[in-house]
């Protein structure tokens, strides 16, 4: 039963004591006004250090739970627990303002909380570098390719220094190969930062290679219906999608998605 | 790499090829309207010139409306003061169009209960003939320039706030919750994110408004002819007059006022726009 933090324990590999989850689903039901039922009975924990893929037909309410744990709106039933002042939330569309160039994008979210201007400049300047768009800040999001712009997107995020991190399909749009380096680079900054990330793709590949545990949910309304540990520890290097056990995880998977879609 | 002309190294330097390319093509987009310019010229003097003896005041030859109706001295001394007396009535009631129109579209989006009772009569009083409530107007405020300055503000209103709010609506959907998250107020959403956004339609508002003023100053003066008078009460005295000349000139000079008006705001519209918009990026 505790499988999934025991796997947590020995990554951290000091503490004993139960881990407090950065983020916890308990029974969510979400109902829109119009009666339609988007997820049913999710419970869920996502602990800092860890990398919780979601998978699950399109419109099974994937999008729905991630606007549950953000407080966009708040679920019917159930309860969600998580600290609001330090998450980052990344849309499958890159959400820039297209008037502002890639510096004063990345300063937005520090400029809505009112940090002094030196200050969220400097904080902007070391989110750029990390994302590597060094050299692009006065470029505005219209010349950039739609790989750079989920760069500056994450940039943003990664400005209010982010405990949880929430991800809808943040790479959906962009091809195979802007994708898998876009991965490498998440995963970079997943390990120098180590907050807790729920990430929501269609790509069991990207689950997998990404994240500590893969969740599968139902078609409509969203239930769990299987989790899958994932056994590599990070740093993880890109051979590891080579593997005979990356095979075997991913088809467990698959074959989990088919029945729930089924 | 050093060039032998200083001047043609730092052009070189400072821009790259794109702008060159674009006056370039600019410039050749002038010549077909430029080139049609004179086809008109030469009609009018054909037309002009064919007309029997008795009939030929209606239509004077261009060079005799240039040099009798608009540059002769006592011409020009009592055209050009109309012409600024207009072009104030109507950058006067333009101005108050578009602060009122603002106005009344950010309260609307603010309370979108007054948006759905207030959004149809913005639209149907745009179909109200303003002209059907001049007399109303004079009734009330007498033939006065306050009551010209009313008769363009009414015509030149309404495009500005149903644009306007046109645009406040459709912010995407994905920076609204971005901004939400940081549990912004109203205010910040409004002036960080749904006014900018707005901002094409709202200069496409202003370009429609402008166009408007300039016709609601000349028929606003057309019909209260009282106070010093403007371009609208030129025309109808040159009319009466028989002075064709002049009353060409003062067409041409009304034309040239609207022409200006419009080009003001798409020139400030694409200056503002050019770095985000894709209709200020239209390359014509
Ligand atoms: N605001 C809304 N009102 C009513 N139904 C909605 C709303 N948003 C989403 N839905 C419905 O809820 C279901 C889940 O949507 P969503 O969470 O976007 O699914 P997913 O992200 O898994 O594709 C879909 O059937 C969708 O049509
Ligand atoms: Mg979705």
């Amino acid at each position: 039963m505790q499988a999934p933090s025991l796997a947590l324990s020995t990554a951290t590999s000091q503490d004993t004591a139960p881990v407090v989850p950065a983020l916890r689903f308990s029974q969510v039901d979400l109902t829109y006004p119009d009666g339609t039922v988007a997820v049913r009975d999710i419970s869920l924990d996502v602990a800092s250090g860890e990398f919780v893929a979601i998978v699950g037909p399109s419109g099974c309410g994937k999008s729905s739970l991630l606007r549950c744990a953000s407080g966009l709106i708040a679920p019917t039933r159930g309860s969600v627990q998580v600290d609001l002042s330090h998450l980052g939330y990344v849309f499958q569309d890159s959400t820039l303002l297209p008037w502002r160039n890639v510096q004063q994008n990345v300063e937005l979210l520090a400029q809505l909380r009112r940090i002094p201007k030196e200050e969220r400049n400097e904080l902007a300047r070391s989110a750029i570098e990390l994302v590597g768009l060094t050299g692009f800040e006065r470029h505005h999001p219209r010349r950039l390719s739609g790989g750079m712009r989920m760069r500056v997107s994450l940039a943003r995020s990664l400005t209010i220094d982010p405990r949880v991190f929430l991800f809808d399909e943040p790479f959906g749009a962009l091809d195979e190969i802007t994708r898998e380096r876009l991965n490498d680079e998440l995963l970079s900054v997943f390990q120098s930062k180590r907050f807790a990330a729920l990430f929501v793709t269609h790509s069991i590949y990207e689950a997998v290679y990404l994240a500590t545990r893969v969740v599968v949910m139902s078609s409509r309304p969203g239930r769990i219906v299987a989790e899958h540990v994932v056994p590599f520890s990070y740093p993880r290097t890109p051979e590891v999608r080579f593997s005979a056990e990356f095979s075997r995880v991913a088809g467990q998977i698959s074959s989990d998605l088919r029945e729930a879609i089924a | 790499m050093q060039l032998a002309n200083p001047l043609v190294s730092r052009a070189v330097r400072s821009r790259s090829t794109v702008p060159v390319v674009r006056t370039s093509r600019r410039r050749r987009a002038l010549v077909p309207p430029v080139a049609f310019f004179f086809v008109i010229l030469g009609v009018w003097e054909l037309i002009s010139a064919s007309l029997a003896g008795s009939r030929k005041f209606l239509l004077p030859p261009p060079q005799s409306v240039l040099i009798h109706g608009l540059l002769a001295r006592d011409a020009y001394s009592q055209i050009l003061p109309s012409f600024l007396r207009t072009a104030g009535l109507a950058l006067g009631g333009l101005i108050v169009a578009m602060l009122a129109g603002m106005l009344v579209a950010a309260v609307m989006y603010r309370f979108s209960w007054l948006e759905r009772a207030g959004f149809p009569y913005l639209v149907a009083l745009q179909a109200v003939p303003v002209l059907a409530v001049a007399p109303l107007i004079a009734v009330i405020l007498g033939y006065s320039y306050v009551a010209k300055g009313i008769v363009v503000v009414l015509i030149a209103f309404f495009p500005i706030p149903a644009n306007f709010l046109l645009g406040l609506r459709s912010v995407d959907a994905g920076l609204e919750d971005l901004f939400r998250l940081q549990r912004t107020s109203w205010w910040t959403r409004f002036w960080r994110l749904a006014f900018p956004s707005a901002l094409p339609q709202l200069f496409t508002s202003f370009r429609i408004a402008a166009g408007l003023a300039v016709i609601g100053a000349i028929v606003g003066e057309e019909f209260f002819q009282a106070g010093v008078p403007g371009l609208g009460m030129r025309l109808l005295q040159y009319l009466d007059q028989v002075e064709y000349n002049r009353l060409y000139g003062a067409l041409i000079l009304s034309s040239l006022l609207g022409i200006a008006f419009y080009s003001i705001f798409t020139w400030t519209s694409s200056r503002v726009l050019r770095s985000w918009h894709e209709s200020a990026q239209v390359g014509r």
